[in-house]
């Protein structure tokens, strides 16, 4: 099951975890990306903390917690391959594992039809 | 000021042809990109060639009411700390406004055609540059802007044969050479010269004239059309300061690391030394060094140091002993680049030093510029 934020991160459910990384969309709005900056395993998080700086060749934005948790798993494959994010933004480019505390918060994000409605 | 509010140049329904990302640039909207990217147009830039609109730069002709261009040299040597009066026909030369601070108002392009100067300045400078040059040039000189005329930068290794086959003549040109060039696009004057530290020409043709001309050297396999975004990286790899952001009113040349622009004769002890404004402390710099310097700033890891990162001497404590003027990733080096003002004892090419990047201390080094080596055809 895939969510989305007005952020523009997607959320894929798996078991207790949710894997977090931002859409095509975004990675499309921010060009060739040339940096990641991961937080570190164990990070417990509150929604909206920033946890992941990405530079772009023109300019660094910081990708927000979607919501309260901890950080399980980072994809440090991205360190050495920032473009991942670009070429394989829903797979491949992903950003971290995080375990949730409540599941029900999900529900209040989009699911895709509501975000391809919200970009446009 | 909204989108409607910006100025246009000559070329502006092609950057939209083209699938341009649009932004307000000193008052134009200008591409920043287009569809291939800035990493793409970069890399192509220095492998091919890249066609660049800087229409939205200032073109103003100095006019000697004499008839001497000599006259008008002299006149413009009292507002630059260059030597102008040694600047042969045909020939182009770098120079700066100074301020009575001795900081730098604005760099430009000074030409002799030889019967007037070219003079072209940067876009968010201009009305300032023409209204300066009005106020202390126009008893020797008629004062001309020329907003009738656009500006294309044809950059890049192939860029000598693409514009040969367009314009015969212009692969005999060395580096800061100018010519005027006539055929079927109008009158081209033309330099030998550009931003990106690649060989490469900039080409002044009348604004009715820009987009045709655009179009056959876009024609060109090997052209391709190339945004402010990488326009930036280009310069910053190739060392090359930005005004604005690696220079400004405070800033001297000699802290600026032009010293280099500062020909003997306008030094003290030189021929015609000093008469422009600043000259008591830019000449007190070259004598006894200025406090801060200009450097080239390579980042260890692969963290971009952007303008505004604070410089320090030690990891932990201690005072900012500098700032990062310019700084982003140099998509040739395929790693982060940077240029900053530091104190001059931390100044010499392999000083360690850090630059604190969202709280953390990471480590950069003073390093030579360019990042890229240049490849003019001196």
């Amino acid at each position: 099951m895939l969510k989305f934020t007005e952020e523009h991160e997607w959320l894929r459910v798996e078991g207790d975890t949710v894997v977090v990384g931002i859409t095509e969309h975004a990675a499309t709005q921010l060009g060739d990306i040339v940096f990641v900056d991961l937080p570190e395993e164990g990070t417990e998080v509150t929604k909206d903390d920033e946890v992941v700086t990405i530079e772009s060749v023109k300019a660094a934005s910081d990708i927000l917690a979607p919501m309260d948790g901890t950080i399980v798993e980072v994809n440090d494959v991205l360190a050495d391959n920032p473009a991942l994010v670009n070429e394989d933004p829903l797979g491949d480019g992903w950003f971290f594992k995080m375990e949730i505390e409540d599941k029900a918060a999900l529900d209040e994000l989009m699911d895709e039809e509501a975000y391809l409605k919200y970009i446009g | 000021m909204t989108d409607d509010d910006l100025l246009q140049t000559p070329l502006n329904a092609l950057h939209a042809e083209l699938g341009a990302r649009m932004v307000p640039f000193a008052g134009y909207a200008m591409p920043v990109q287009y569809p291939m990217g800035v990493l793409q147009e970069h890399l192509w830039t220095r492998a091919k060639a890249g066609l660049f609109d800087v229409s939205h730069m200032g073109q103003v002709l100095l006019r000697p009411r004499s008839g001497d261009v000599a006259d008008a040299a002299r006149a413009l040597e009292a507002l630059v700390p260059v030597d102008l009066m040694s600047l042969a026909p045909g020939r182009q030369r770098y120079a700066l406004f100074t301020n009575a601070a001795g900081g730098i108002e604005d760099d430009l392009m000074v030409v002799n055609r030889g019967d007037d100067l070219f003079v072209v300045v940067n876009a968010a400078c201009k009305a300032a540059d023409i209204a300066h040059m009005q106020q202390h040039l126009s008893e020797a000189c008629d004062v001309v802007a020329l907003p009738e005329r656009a500006l294309l930068a044809l950059q890049g290794p192939a860029a000598e044969a693409v514009l040969e086959a367009l314009v015969p003549g212009v692969a005999g040109m060395r580096f800061m050479d100018v010519g005027v060039f006539e055929g079927s696009h109008g009158a081209l004057w033309i330099s030998r010269s550009g931003y990106t530290g690649e060989d490469g020409f900039e080409i002044s043709a009348l604004a009715a004239q820009a987009e045709a001309l655009a179009r056959a050297l876009l024609a060109h396999p090997d052209v391709a059309p190339i945004g402010l975004g990488a326009r930036d990286s280009l310069r910053l790899e190739a060392g090359l300061c930005l005004y604005g952001a690696d220079l400004d009113a405070t800033t001297s040349p000699v802290e600026a690391s032009l010293t280099w622009a500062l020909q003997k004769a306008r030094r003290p002890g030189g021929a015609r030394a000093g008469g422009y404004p600043g000259a008591d402390r830019i000449g007190r710099e070259l004598a006894e060094g200025p406090a801060r310097l200009r450097v080239g700033l390579l980042p260890e890891g692969r963290a971009p140091m952007r303008a505004g990162t604070a410089l320090f001497a030690v990891e932990a404590g201690g005072s900012a002993i500098g700032h990062v003027t310019s700084g982003g990733f140099g998509p040739s080096l395929n790693r982060p680049v940077a240029m900053g003002y530091v104190a001059a004892d931390d100044a010499a090419p392999g000083t360690p030093l850090w630059g604190e990047v969202r709280g953390k201390r990471l480590p950069v080094a003073v390093v030579p510029m360019p990042f890229q080596p240049t490849t003019y055809k001196r």
